[in-house]
């Protein structure tokens, strides 16, 4: 399969980014789209040039690392697919194919398709934690049956990759999934109690302060969300939000 | 002499015997004391988190944009650990033994039964975290089995249990950075450790955004960087996992432990076209399940190859289950060294089920039509018909490895549930790494290596799911305690300064190295090299090798590397963010590693475990051990010249275990 492909270019955080024009040939369908990068970066070595910088690094849809603006879709066309699981088949040959870095405000661009997410990390050590420190002492694992509903939907939330494709594709930047999944995982579990109100408050205060949008109900986040983390996390979170608001008047 | 410090004392005493002796660092002086840990996975977020709240001024660094992104986070299947909640006779002991029986009798006892002694605690720990393992009906924690044991020991989270267990440890983690008792550095790679009088004092770090090189001086040092499974080029490791932390520290002192032990993980998904950039696992939990097969006559091979016969149309008299087969005690459940090898027999007898010959079939039928009946009588449906029966079938396998399945279907474009899923063996996990002694301490004092960077627990062969165990444990439950040993001595010793001679020249190494793979010349990208040396090591370094092979290897690795130097292109400058330059370091430490590897492979005259020679074996083609000439750690140090290393023995003693030949017949 033969392509034509638009991809973003930037030189560095300062630097004026632009989109360039390259063809690759020759793509077997069985090739992943990161495998198909390669080809074309090996391409640009070899004829001197620089290669395009992208994010990457388990390449199985799990690390988060990956995060290309594909046709003007977060990961690319397909549902619960990172960019590294995303295989050529699902391109027409002949195709022009647009690739673009997450844009976002909290997240700015590195170089080339490579942007800084830090924010999100910064997130979670606002409080996406149970602070339990290891000392080999704490009750055996089993003294506390958690009902299988409970851990299996605390287990979906668990799941998100941190990819920030929730981000990149919501009109307004925000980051209520992501800051959801992990509110939620805690708030389904007994562990998760005793600091569900600061945890919720203390995510929350640091999103804004990163820049991140509010959070309008489109609904665009979950349809691209690699994970399929689902919105009922972002209306669990919002009552949470409330419920800790409400306290700290009272 | 090489004194691995181990305790004296019964067995099962030698942990809490120790954890009384060892000396201990007062709260105030802790804060005084500077521990760096590179690498953030398992182990290394597990350490940094723990020394931090023990008040220790920790620096964390690791190369992805952020902790929680290590390599960790893939693995898949889940964690050992004996709880014994199955009641199925699992204990201490039982897990010690089938580690160290597992390991083909390559490990050290002590360090073995420590690490079974702990593995509770973290199931404990991580459930306190809110790491949300799998459950049963009534609430409590499920198990499933892995290969090479009969007991149900392992825990896990559908197919994510590495990401669970990771972000746990990361949790962890963010809430010291949060508390600011742990400074982050992501997207920073270590280039050297610096070692002041004899100690190892600091790192050289360069900053990968801005291509700033960094000087960071501790009062200890701890790598946690993983394996070095990509040596290999194709493995089931991350893309930037990588050995270069591990071989600047074998440079300046470490030892190297038995590089030659590679784990070829038996179900992977098989190479597809040449432009493959990794390989992606099929967790070895599937084996519970799945039952591997090849056709038995060739003609249906080809049938099969060519498309003209379905795999599912097969009759069955007329498949192969080979495992089942050889091995009636452990069938589809042997280790994965055995596993690994009896799938390239089959395959080089002609019966690979793919184009290129290089596949055998995982099949999933009989665990549909198995869990679908049993449904069927749970829901109480009299004479289910053979769809309905299926359908709860399918509803089951897919609730246990959905994930799983999807990620198979989605590189592959076939349907696991209807068709066999395809697999070979592929590079997985390294048993070698750093030695160290019983206190995780490097050949260079106040060096420290844990989790799949050390060579500790897993001798010739690693158990599924003990990786991770592994990984938490030293970094949970035995850094914590065995470094303040080492820290005792110097609270008194005050800040390191950066300003020293040390510290100076080994700057000068790495902005020197720096340069001259920016200035080759050439035209060949570093993949190129990188390719070639993968292909090297397994044709000749791989699942069997032998005398005549490795000597080639050796000298075709030496031809490999000195062209890398005069024809690799590495674009871009050393001041920005540059990741031709960030792999052409590492590709280069690779080059030195690949012979490493082939050396000791063609040192150690015996099979035994992941290291298998063609001139070692029984009749019916198992590994045969040396037990008189190689019960020992072959511990390398760095001369030069890779395969011209000096060997330091470790003898490694059993007291406990009588070493017997390994038999999953
Ligand atoms: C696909 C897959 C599935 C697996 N499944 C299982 C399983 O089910 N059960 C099990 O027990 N084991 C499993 N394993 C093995 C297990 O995942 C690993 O052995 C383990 O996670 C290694 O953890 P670690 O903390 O030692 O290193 P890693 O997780 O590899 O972390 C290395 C860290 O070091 C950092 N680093 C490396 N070099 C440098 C440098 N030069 N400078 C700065 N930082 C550096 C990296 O950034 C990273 O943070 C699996 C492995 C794979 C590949
Ligand atoms: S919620 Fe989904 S899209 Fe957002 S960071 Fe998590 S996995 Fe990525
Ligand atoms: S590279 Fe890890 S999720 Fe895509």
């Amino acid at each position: 399969m033969d392509f034509t492909l638009k991809i973003w270019r930037q030189e560095g955080p300062q630097a004026v980014g632009h989109m360039a024009t390259y063809q690759v040939t020759d793509i077997s369908d069985e090739m992943s789209f990161l495998e198909m990068i390669d080809v074309l970066n090996d391409q640009l070595v070899r004829s001197g040039d620089e290669p395009v910088a992208f994010d990457h690094d388990c390449r199985e849809g799990i690390c988060g690392m990956c995060s290309m603006f594909i046709n003007g879709e977060a990961h690319g066309p397909n549902r619960l697919t990172t960019t590294c699981q995303l295989h050529m088949r699902s391109f027409k040959n002949g195709e022009t194919i647009t690739i673009e870095p997450w844009r976002a405000a909290a997240f700015p661009v590195i170089r080339d398709l490579v942007v800084d997410r830090s924010s999100m990390d910064r997130i979670i050590q606002s409080g996406g934690y149970v602070s339990v420190n290891t000392n080999g002492n704490t009750v055996d694992a089993n003294a506390l049956p958690i009902p299988k509903p409970a851990a299996d939907e605390a287990f979906e939330a668990a799941v998100c990759i941190g990819c920030g494709a929730c981000v990149a594709t919501c009109k307004n930047a925000s980051a209520m999934l992501f800051v959801a999944a992990k509110v939620s995982q805690l708030a389904l579990l007994p562990q998760g109690q005793p600091e569900r109100t600061a945890r919720v408050e203390g995510m929350v205060e640091q999103m804004d302060l990163e820049g991140f949008g509010n959070c309008t109900n489109t609904g665009a986040c979950e349809v691209e969300c690699p994970m399929g983390i689902s919105l009922d996390h972002i209306a669990r979170m919002n009552r949470d939000y409330l419920t800790a608001k409400v306290a700290n008047k009272g | 002499m090489l004194d691995s410090k181990i305790p004296d004392g019964p067995l099962a005493d030698k942990w809490t015997k120790h954890k009384d002796n060892v000396r201990l660092v007062n709260p105030a002086n802790k804060r005084l004391i500077d521990v760096i840990v590179v690498g953030t996975g398992l182990a290394g977020s597990s350490a940094a988190a723990s020394l931090a709240e023990m008040g220790y001024s920790v620096k964390a660094f690791c190369f992805q944009d952020s902790p929680r992104r290590a390599h960790s986070i893939a693995a898949q299947g889940g964690i050992n650990a004996a709880k014994n909640y199955q009641n199925d006779g699992d204990s201490t002991y039982r897990l010690f033994y089938d580690t160290i029986k597992g390991g083909d009798y390559r490990s050290r006892e002590a360090n073995v039964h420590r690490l079974a002694e702990v593995s509770a605690s973290i199931i404990d720990q991580c459930v306190m975290q809110g790491v949300p393992f799998a459950r049963d009906y009534g609430g409590m924690l499920d198990n499933r089995s892995f290969g090479g044991v009969q007991v149900s020991r392992t825990f896990y989270a559908k197919g994510q249990t590495g990401q669970q267990l990771l972000l746990g440890a990361y949790s962890a983690l963010s809430r010291q950075i949060g508390q600011g008792k742990v400074e982050m550095f992501n997207r920073h790679e270590m280039m050297d450790v610096v070692v002041v009088d004899g100690k190892a004092r600091g790192i050289i770090a360069r900053n990968l955004i801005t291509g700033e090189i960094e000087r960071h001086s501790a009062h200890a040092v701890v790598l946690c960087t993983g394996g070095y499974g990509n040596t290999f080029f194709l493995s089931t490791n991350a893309m930037g996992s990588n050995v270069s932390a591990a071989w600047k520290a074998h440079r300046r002192g470490s030892y190297f432990a038995n590089p030659c032990y590679t784990q070829i993980h038996p179900t992977c998904i098989p190479v597809s076209d040449d432009a493959q950039s990794k390989l992606t696992l099929m967790s070895e939990s599937l084996r519970n399940d799945g039952r591997i097969w090849v056709p038995k006559h060739s003609k249906d091979v080809e049938a099969i190859r060519n498309g003209s016969l379905k795999p599912v149309d097969l009759a069955e008299e007329d498949r192969d289950y080979y495992l089942e087969r050889r091995y009636p005690a452990f069938g589809n459940l042997v280790p994965r060294d055995v596993a690994s090898r009896a799938a390239k027999e089959r395959c080089d007898a002609g019966m690979g089920v793919n184009k290129a010959g290089q596949a055998v079939f995982l099949d999933f039928d009989s665990a549909i039509t198995r869990y679908g009946s049993t449904e069927a009588n749970v829901r109480g449906i009299e004479n289910p018909t053979a769809e309905e029966v299926r359908a709860l079938g399918v509803a089951a396998v897919e609730a246990k490895y959905g994930n799983l399945f999807q990620m198979y279907q989605q590189i592959t474009a076939d349907n696991p549930y209807e068709t066999p899923m395809k697999i070979y063996p592929a590079v997985h996990y390294t048993m070698g790494g750093l030695w160290v002694d019983y206190n995780l301490m490097t050949t260079v004092p106040g060096l420290y290596a844990a989790g799949e960077a050390n060579f500790s627990d897993h001798g010739a062969n690693r158990l599924g799911a003990s990786a991770l165990m592994q990984g938490l444990a030293d970094g949970y439950f035995v850094l914590p305690y065995v470094i303040g040993d080492y820290l005792a001595d110097d609270i008194r010793t005050g800040a390191i300064s950066t300003d020293s001679s040390e510290f100076d020249e080994a700057e000068k190494s790495v902005t020197a190295r720096i340069d001259a793979l920016l200035n080759c010349g050439g035209k060949t990208p570093v993949d190129d090299f990188h390719k070639k040396l993968g292909q090297i090591m397994w044709n000749k370094c791989g699942m069997s090798r032998n005398a005549i092979g490795l000597r080639e290897a050796i000298t075709e690795i030496q031809a490999l590397r000195e062209r890398f130097y005069k024809e690799v292109c590495v674009p871009g400058r050393a001041d920005q963010f540059n990741q031709e330059l960030d792999k052409a370091g590492r590709v280069a430490d690779f080059l030195e590693l690949g012979e490493l590897m082939c050396k000791d492979a063609l040192e150690r005259n015996e099979s035994c475990g992941g290291h298998f020679r063609e001139e070692y074996q029984s009749e019916d083609g198992e590994a045969a051990r040396d037990d008189k000439g190689y019960t020992h750690v072959s511990n390398w140090e760095y001369t030069g010249v890779p395969s011209e290393a000096a060997l330091h023995k470790e003898e490694l003693v059993f007291d406990n275990v009588e070493l017997k030949t390994r038999s999953y017949k």
